[in-house]
């Protein structure tokens, strides 16, 4: 499948007076894909989405739709539409009214906006409430009217602003099939902002995460989950162990590590002794063993397991008091006296370089007192 | 059984307090709304004499009052639109934009409304000698729009402190202009606390006495003239021509009442 790019970000900053809210960012949005932006509060995430609407300007960078720079373009010249956190429905006007109001500034035709009107209803599954006022809906009705009125214009994109952050729990799972299914019925391009992972990894054709305004990783949510390009990364989506030590030996790609608990090897390129490097496990790929394993000396005791229904949880401690997590198949718990020997297979860590700014200071802190 | 009859007396208490107050606010307006029909052709127009139109018809005879009145009608109506417009434009400016200055701004708004009318008044008497501005309707209307600009804003900015600026947004994103989303979405978004500060605005204006006073030159206001006649005590026709406001208003505020509960629905 040809891919065309329908959004791209080149270069772009935004700055509020010394708030640097948006870093070199750059990303490309393919036609017809879901797009998440994800990362927590504060992020950039939301100021990046403005930007490309049109209702913040960038510092500088170019922001191209359809290969077009909309530099100079307000939000009502631009084909894009936007759904907002707080649905932001015209609450003097009945529901018919908010969705045909796109139409209306496009001057269309009474009886075409009609049937257009109608036919959108009953995508979004609100036939019949069309004389309703805003006031008379639900949290979730709201939601369906607010993306009724945005994806009747036909946009090329559809920006949502964490447009499922206000409804509860049952009514966001079913609101995240629908908005799949709407997205690939009507293959419109979604960018969609969120800061629930969960939310990200089940909906999204690709990632893009956000960290203090730099984009941290964009993939696949499977490549984001297995081999998170960052730290941050990696333990903002889903749980991780964390181990932090330093390169002493390479051998082709196995790389050893001295943590602090002991010897630990991942597969890795492109690094060098003495550097300083993070190990990224997930809780399921940990494993033990009662005897010790070659290439791993992190011995621990199991404090706790818990049964979660099909799985155990168990948490393990190790010499310096760190906690490790495993999870483990229901039936397969861990031994509760002795100890256990950590180790991973190859596949199962990722090797992260730790951003030089972070730990190099911290080191050379310690080192200076 | 103790315990209800203390309740009945509590209830009781109540009632007679409500009954005190609503007394107290309607006396003076029933007097006046008796008076009109009161036959009595001897000053001070105090005692019942019978019952009697004349006051009504004597009214509609009596040109100066009449006069008066309109003068009051067409001030109120300009100063009203005016003060709106300005207010309105003001309230959504100020909300919307940073400024440099935006504190200071704000706090002067206040200024109108606490210095008192007379100092007002002079101060407006003063600009519109230095400035020649004719003393008549026009001064009149400069003097109830400037009063009435800081009203306006105050019922405005309220209602938009719970304003959610994103439907402006939501407006412009799908596909209206700058002055379009105004018309379509804020203004009729903002309509009850425009129309509010529009009837405040008008209300100030019908009933401004010290103000005018000074800025009047020869032009009368129905207030003006009120407070003329009541050297000779308030006149029956004065009295008639109260009633009939009375009643205009009263229908006013039950029209608007009813069509509020019609909305809410």
């Amino acid at each position: 499948m040809e891919k065309t790019k329908i959004v791209e970000i080149r270069n772009v900053n935004k700055l509020y007076d010394e708030n640097h809210v948006v870093k070199d960012l750059s990303l490309d949005v393919y036609a017809g894909e879901f797009l998440t932006l994800l990362g927590s509060s504060g992020c950039g995430k939301t100021t990046t989405l403005r930007m490309i609407a049109g209702f913040e300007q960038p510092t500088d960078g170019l922001i191209l739709v359809e290969g077009e720079n909309v530099a100079d373009k307000e939000p009502y010249e631009r084909n894009v539409n936007t759904v907002f956190q707080s649905y932001a429905l015209f609450p003097h006007m009945t529901v018919f009214d908010n969705i045909a109001y796109g139409l209306k500034m496009k001057r269309v035709k009474k009886k075409e906006i009609h049937d257009r009107v109608m036919e959108m209803l009953e995508l979004v599954q609100l036939g019949g409430f069309e004389k309703r006022y805003p006031s008379q809906l639900s949290g979730g009705q709201k939601q369906r009217v607010a993306i009724a009125r945005a994806l009747i214009n036909n946009p090329k994109v559809l920006l949502l602003d964490e447009p499922l952050g206000a409804l509860d729990l049952k009514l966001r799972k079913q609101m995240q099939l629908e908005l799949k299914r709407l997205q690939k019925k009507l293959n419109i391009t979604f960018i969609y902002v969120t800061h629930d992972q969960e939310e990200a990894l089940s909906m999204s054709d690709r990632i893009a995460v956000m960290h203090g305004g730099v984009l941290e990783q964009v993939a696949v949510p499977l490549e984001i989950y297995e081999s998170p390009a960052s730290k941050f990364v990696a333990t903002f989506i889903g749980e991780t162990n964390l181990f932090e030590g330093r390169v002493v030996k390479i051998e082709g790609n196995s790389v050893s590590v001295m943590v602090e608990s002991g010897m630990v090897t991942a597969l890795g390129e492109g690094f060098s002794e003495g550097e300083l490097v993070s190990i990224s496990v997930r809780p399921e790929r940990m494993n033990y063993s009662v005897t010790p394993v070659e290439g791993f000396t992190i011995e621990a005791k199991v404090r706790e397991q818990v049964y979660v229904g099909s799985v155990i949880k168990a948490i393990v401690e190790l010499g310096n008091g760190n906690e490790v997590k495993l999870e483990r198949l229901a039936g397969q718990a861990l031994p509760m006296d002795g100890t256990v020997y950590l180790y991973w297979g190859e596949n199962d860590a990722k090797l992260l370089r730790t951003p030089d700014n972070e730990f190099f200071q911290a080191v050379e802190n310690i080192q200076m007192c | 059984m103790v315990r209800t009859q203390k309740r009945k007396l509590k209830k009781g208490l109540g009632v007679g307090y409500c009954a005190l107050i609503y007394l107290f606010l309607f006396l003076p307006i029933a007097v006046i709304i008796t008076n009109s029909f009161n036959a009595t052709t001897s000053k001070p127009y105090m005692t019942w004499k019978g019952f009697t139109f004349d006051w009504y018809i004597k009214l509609f005879d009596n040109s100066a009052l009449l006069d008066s009145f309109g003068n009051t009608i067409l001030i109120a109506v300009c100063s009203t639109v005016l003060a709106t417009c300005i207010g309105t434009l003001a309230a959504v400016g100020m909300y919307r934009y940073r400024f440099r200055g935006k504190g200071v701004i704000d706090a002067l708004l206040y200024i109108p409304v606490v210095i008192p009318e007379i100092v007002l008044g002079i101060a407006l008497l003063t600009l519109f000698a230095k400035t020649s501005i004719p003393r008549g309707i026009l001064s009149l209307v400069l003097a109830h729009t400037t009063f009435s600009i800081p009203f306006v804003v105050f019922n405005i900015r309220a209602r938009l402190t719970g304003y959610d600026n994103s439907v402006e947004e939501a407006s412009m994103d799908l596909g209206a202009g700058k002055v379009e989303t105004f018309f379509r979405i804020t203004v009729p978004i903002l309509a009850p606390a425009i129309g509010g500060g529009a009837l405040l605005a008008f209300t100030l204006s019908i009933d401004d006495v010290i103000i005018s006073y000074f800025t009047n030159g020869q032009t009368k206001t129905f207030p003006l003239k009120v407070m003329e006649s009541i050297k000779s005590g308030v006149s029956p026709d004065v009295n008639a021509l109260s009633t009939l406001i009375l009643a205009g208003t009263t229908l006013l505020v039950i029209l608007t009442q009813s069509n509020l509960f019609k909305r809410r629905k």
